[in-house]
């Protein structure tokens, strides 16, 4: 025979596309918490410039 | 934090749609490749992602040269938006493109001009944020990382046109190859599955890079507070 079958490098092609989807997957995931995160800081930072405000414009106690 | 805007959410589901669309094409519709197998057919998600990182760091370049006249913080997240998003993709590439050599060149990696300017590159924007962290004040930051980027978007064309200038074991996929070389040929269902992938991971960079923009401008707004609150 002049020509050898085709070989077998499935294996290969598996590993290349799960590799690609993890990675993936993995980035969306932690622009997704960087983004809850900062939400939550941006959520307590707002509310602690409220309070400085509030207590800045309340009248003294005598 | 705005919300979402229509045309965003729209790019997130057509992004779902193109990369489901390409995987079948690339696994399904594609014939099996003759001498190579199965494995050839990580080559459409190794070129797709080859080209959104390239194409990303040559905007990163640009972004930077429009910061740097500008001096508009937009332009920096611009930036960095397509250097984060384009060092992941590229860190795909450069994996896929060491599977697909395992059996087609019987190593995992060798010190060829391409794969050795590729190392090179993602290491660049690596640098990068690393840079960047190392910087407090924020207009120092953003215009010592446009400078970076600038200089460090040259590695891109360089990559890309290091398999056309120097001998190389690396098939060229686009354009013509020289004697020594060895030029992919693709039948018309390859070729579909080639144009639709650079396609579906263009949709996909563009989304990437608009949420991460939205991501960069929450920063700065904790950024800004932050400095408020401790006044």
């Amino acid at each position: 025979m002049l020509l050898d079958a085709t070989p077998d490098t499935s294996g290969y092609m598996i590993a290349g596309y799960v590799f690609s989807f993890v990675v993936m997957g993995i980035y969306v995931f932690s622009m997704y918490l960087r983004n809850a995160n900062l939400e939550r800081d941006a959520e307590t930072l707002e509310s602690l410039q409220a309070e400085e405000a509030k207590k800045s414009s309340s009248p003294k106690k005598k | 934090m705005q919300p979402k805007p229509l045309a965003l959410k729209i790019l997130d589901i057509a992004s779902i749609i193109a990369l489901a669309v390409a995987t079948y094409l690339a696994l399904v519709f594609a014939p099996t490749e003759a001498v190579m197998g199965q494995v050839q057919r990580v080559f459409y998600f190794h070129i797709g992602t080859a080209w959104v990182g390239l194409l990303g760091f040559v905007i990163a370049a640009v972004a930077g040269i429009a910061y740097l006249i500008t001096k508009d913080a937009r332009w920096d997240r611009f930036e960095v938006a397509a250097v984060e998003v384009s060092t992941v993709f590229f860190f795909i590439t450069i994996v896929l493109g060491s599977i697909w050599a395992r059996p087609a060149w019987n190593t995992w990696w060798t010190w060829d001009p391409r794969l050795t300017t590729a190392a090179i590159t993602e290491l660049i924007y690596i640098a990068y944020f690393m840079l960047r962290k190392g910087i407090e004040d924020p207009e120092k930051r953003a215009r010592f990382g446009a400078v970076y980027t600038l200089l460090g978007g040259i590695s891109a064309p360089i990559t890309f046109m290091v398999i056309r200038l120097f001998r190389t074991i690396h098939p060229i996929v686009i354009g013509s190859a020289n004697a020594n070389q060895e030029k992919m040929s693709m039948t018309g269902d390859m070729k579909v599955a080639f144009f639709f992938g650079l396609f579906a991971f263009t949709v996909i960079f563009i989304d990437l890079i608009w949420h991460r923009i939205r991501l960069g401008s929450l920063e700065e707004k904790v950024e800004q507070l932050k400095l408020k609150v401790s006044m």
